[in-house]
């Protein structure tokens, strides 16, 4: 196992002065502008914001997919040029190889790499048994239910031994049960492997359940709005979520989010439907709750 | 290999490891005694009760259809159409126990196979990896894509001209007009594959450490295959369209040629045969490449 999950607990990732515009054919769009975030080697970042604030469109600028307009993406002080191996990823729609099985999905990266048959396959046979689905090795995709999809997702893509892990919204499409017993495999994944993760959802609880620290970014166009650290003890339990100190951080997140959704939709939103929210969202300032 | 932080929460009381069984949990749990023969008579029949109705249905419908021929030629029905030279279902069946004996019948069938054979696989060497290639490669897809375009719409029939033109031999023609046919839909099938690949998938790959073989290798070929594969059906059924046409234009053998030539020689019942080989034919082709499908595509089997 040591093998195939070495990692040197590196993973330092840093985006610097940040900017993401698209071209169209009224001018460039702007997507994200002016943004910092960092995450510590071994840390769980968490980003959340509005939907449309360009969260995953920063998550794929530091997966290499998208290059910045400005700006600068490091890990471990190396430039991001492109996808590479090193950075894992795991997408809300699986993206498993249907024509491959479970195993052979999770040795993908390990042939890539040129690792012999029978070496990658004990390698994926011990990460299966670690996610709890060895007995599925020979499955097709197609037959398993979405939380299983989602573990050889994860599963694959540590299996070459990143130094991050990058997840976009890996949880949205699963029901509410499956998405706690979700949370809680990856975070004893994450921890077993102190791997940098950083994560983008829009569900506030799970930021906060599982996140060392959180990015709130603003409306589009996306810039971090602000940076609150969880401080919440490890290891977590569900029970958390019932204490006073969750319910806190959770209002004030909440309400940052609300203000930038409310932006987001703008003018659609006239000062009649405003003022109900309003007062609602002033009651639970940030400042109250740090 | 248990998990040390979920051993620490009283009330994650599941494992990771039971989490897995706890999806498809098999529900039948086996009788104490083995069933009986009839028991599981009924379950299999409990089962398969629909494909056994269709079945029967099927072999119902075969058998009316052939009565209705047989009583149409028998009275000689003319009715806008006439029946009064078509031959009975006895008399073709006749002219088949006949056939089967006659080397130059199973001559004609060999020969047609073997044109099929060589000018649908010629078909598909070029036609998939042409596809492939260009549906990966935007400037050969440019270049090639109009040229495609002109030269689709013309049926492989109108082409027999210019093959006799073409080629010095009868014989070249008409596996060229063959490998015509088939060749454009396996193309166009094989290139709307290679538009449709799931670009996420693509991604995935790139960042488990795929480069640009790997990738055409690993994701863009098999996410094309299922679509290749109704390429090679349609193109089979085209190529036996085409060769047809082009044996009972300018062939001397071939099933087609052998069709033609009953008509001209009033084989009435060797027409039908002729037919009924062709339509024989074209369907053991096709449930072949249906067959190679599943063979290369077990995922898509369930």
């Amino acid at each position: 196992m040591s093998e195939v999950l070495a990692n040197t607990s590196k993973g330092h990732i840093e985006v610097r002065n940040f900017s993401l515009a698209y071209e169209t054919i009224e001018g460039p769009v702007q997507a994200v502008t002016d943004t910092q975030i960092h995450v510590r080697p071994g840390e769980f970042v968490s980003i959340v914001g509005p939907s449309g604030c360009g969260k995953s469109t920063l998550l794929n600028a530091v997966a290499g997919f998208l290059k910045p307009t400005t700006g600068i993406v490091t890990v471990d002080g190396e430039r991001v040029n492109g996808p590479s191996a090193e950075r894992g990823m795991v997408f809300q729609q699986y993206s498993l190889f249907p024509w491959k099985t479970v195993r052979e999905n999770v040795e993908f990266g390990l042939k890539m790499r040129g690792m012999p048959r029978s070496q990658r396959e004990r390698a994926a046979r011990t990460l299966l048994g670690l996610a709890g689905l060895e007995a599925f090795e020979k499955h097709y995709p197609e037959k398993l239910s979405g939380g299983m999809k989602q573990r050889v997702g994860i599963v694959r893509a540590l299996a070459t031994g990143p130094k991050v892990l990058l997840l976009d919204e890996p949880f949205g499409a699963l029901d509410a049960q499956t998405r706690v017993i979700m949370q809680q495999i990856l975070t004893n994944m994450w921890q077993r492997l102190k791997i940098s993760v950083l994560f983008v959802t829009h569900d506030i609880d799970e930021a906060i359940f599982l996140s060392d620290r959180v990015y709130c970014m603003t409306a589009r166009p996306g810039s971090i709005k602000a940076e609150i650290p969880i401080p919440l003890e490890r290891p977590r339990q569900q029970s958390m979520m019932m204490s006073s100190e969750f319910l806190a951080l959770r209002r004030g997140l909440m309400s940052l989010i609300r203000e930038e959704s409310l932006k987001a939709m703008g003018g659609e939103i006239n000062d009649m439907g405003m003022q109900g929210l309003n007062i609602e969202l002033h009651g639970h300032s940030l400042a109250d709750v740090i | 290999m248990s998990s040390p932080a979920l051993v620490r929460h009283p009330e994650y009381s599941m494992p990771v490891t039971a989490i897995a069984e706890a999806g498809p949990a098999p529900a039948v749990t086996p009788p104490a005694t083995p069933p009986s023969f009839g028991t599981l008579a009924l379950r299999w029949y409990r089962l398969n009760q629909g494909r056994l109705r269709a079945t029967a249905i099927g072999i119902a419908s075969l058998l009316a259809f052939l009565l209705v021929w047989h009583l149409l030629t028998t009275y000689r029905v003319v009715f806008f159409v006439r029946f009064t030279n078509v031959p009975s279902p006895l008399a073709v069946y006749a002219s088949f126990s006949k056939a089967i004996h006659d080397p130059k019948f199973l001559m004609h069938i060999l020969l047609s196979c073997r044109r099929i054979f060589i000018g649908f696989s010629l078909a598909a060497i070029i036609g998939v990896p042409l596809g492939l290639i260009m549906g990966r490669f935007k400037l050969v897809h440019e270049i090639i894509f109009p040229v495609a375009e002109v030269l689709r719409p013309i049926p492989a029939i109108a082409w027999v001209p210019m093959a006799i033109m073409l080629w010095p031999t009868n014989e070249q023609s008409i596996v060229f007009i063959t490998f015509l046919g088939s060749f454009f839909p396996i193309l166009v099938n094989t290139l709307h594959g290679m538009s449709l690949v799931d670009p996420v998938l693509v991604r995935a790959a790139q960042c488990l450490g795929a480069r640009e073989r790997s990738i055409f290798r690993e994701v863009y070929f098999p996410a094309s295959l299922p679509h290749i594969f109704t390429g090679l059906t349609v193109g089979m059924g085209v190529a036996w369209v085409s060769l047809i046409a082009a044996e009972m234009i300018s062939g001397q053998y071939g099933i087609g040629y052998f069709t033609w030539e009953a008509y001209s020689l009033v084989q009435y019942a060797d027409i039908a045969l002729g037919m009924i080989a062709i339509g024989v034919l074209g369907l053991g082709s096709s449930l072949l490449i249906r067959g190679a499908g599943q063979l290369v595509m077990p995922w898509r089997s369930t």
